[in-house]
């Protein structure tokens, strides 16, 4: 295979999710179904090769669980924020599509951040321009400029959290020179 | 209710009951926006967003009845799984409707991909999205 092939710590965390689905799915953790499923994890993973995912070599449990908890809490804000939507406004609410720059070029927090902001209040990722990392967001309820740019500012801290949880290293220092600045 | 009755399993079946009849709701919600809301992409925001929080409502509800320990790695990933693909697959629908024009311009307070399309279209010139968009 021509293809640049990937250290085994890269691919760690894939294996260790193929075994995790793969005991979920038996309903059972014992070592034996475990064992077997790692050699299913490693085979699969062998035979049906994709572009590795590029981690960024970090990850932050601290930030990761206040920013999963947040997360949590947007998704039943923006649940209730539909139904609210839905109910009161219907025909007439009024969105707007606008382009959100982001800080990062990694495919996996750019991937990351539209997951997030599509399931949080009042968005939806309509285009990805991956050559300048642009996320075009439709934002539903979006009257104004005033919510446009608080659409905008709300996706960036998206991903300012992201990469405080899993960018790399220059990404971080990048982020926290324009905080500090 | 007395004190004494309320033990561990009623809380548990009050806390499920709830997250059921929520959960329920959400998918209400959902099925109002579908109905009420003007154009693809403001309706795709109703069937991503209170559909996830209606699902994981109901599996938790699910796990909490179920009472042994083997069904929450299931339902964790099932949930995990919805996560990772309901913004895909609204994403490929926005994506598809708004290049084919399936939305009221006149609903949108600003629009910054339609510049963008257009310019891409100007220099590129006659592209495969155009294509779609003339034979409506």
């Amino acid at each position: 295979m021509s293809r640049k092939r990937i250290s085994l710590r890269q691919e760690l965390p894939l294996l260790v999710w193929l075994v995790v689905v793969w005991g979920a799915l038996w309903r059972d953790f014992s070592p034996g179904n475990l064992l077997f499923g790692a050699l299913i994890a490693v085979v699969v993973a062998r035979l049906f090769y994709l572009p590795p995912v590029e981690l960024g070599g970090r990850f932050n449990v601290l930030r990761a669980v206040p920013f999963a908890l947040m997360f949590l809490a947007k998704v039943v804000a923006a649940s209730f924020q539909v139904l609210y939507l839905a109910a009161a406004k219907g025909p007439k609410v009024v969105s707007a599509v606008i382009a959100v720059p982001l800080r990062s070029h990694s495919d996996l927090l750019v991937t990351a951040t539209g997951h997030v902001t599509a399931l949080i209040p009042g968005s939806l990722v309509v285009e990805v321009d991956r050559s300048t990392s642009t996320l075009y967001i439709h934002g539903i309820n979006v009257r104004n400029a005033d919510d446009a740019a608080q659409l905008r500012k709300d996706v960036r801290d998206t991903e300012a959290g992201l990469i405080r949880i899993m960018g790399t290293k220059a990404e971080l220092s990048a982020l926290n020179q324009e905080v500090g600045a | 209710m007395n004190p004494e009755t309320l033990s561990g399993d009623t809380v548990i079946d009050a806390v499920s009951a709830v997250f059921l009849v929520v959960g329920a709701l959400m998918s209400l919600a959902a099925a109002v926006g579908l109905l009420r809301f003007p154009d693809l992409m403001t309706r795709m925001h109703a069937a991503t967003k209170p559909q996830v929080l209606g699902l994981f409502l109901l599996l938790s509800a699910l796990g909490l009845q179920m009472r042994t320990w083997w069904v929450w790695p299931v339902l964790v990933v099932a949930w995990i799984f919805q996560l990772l693909t309901v913004p895909v697959s609204a994403h490929m629908v926005g994506r598809a409707g708004y290049r084919t024009k399936h939305l009221h311009p006149e609903l949108l307070s600003t629009d910054e991909l339609e510049a963008v399309v257009q310019q891409a279209a100007g220099t590129r010139g006659f592209t495969d999205d155009d294509e779609v968009t003339d034979r409506r």
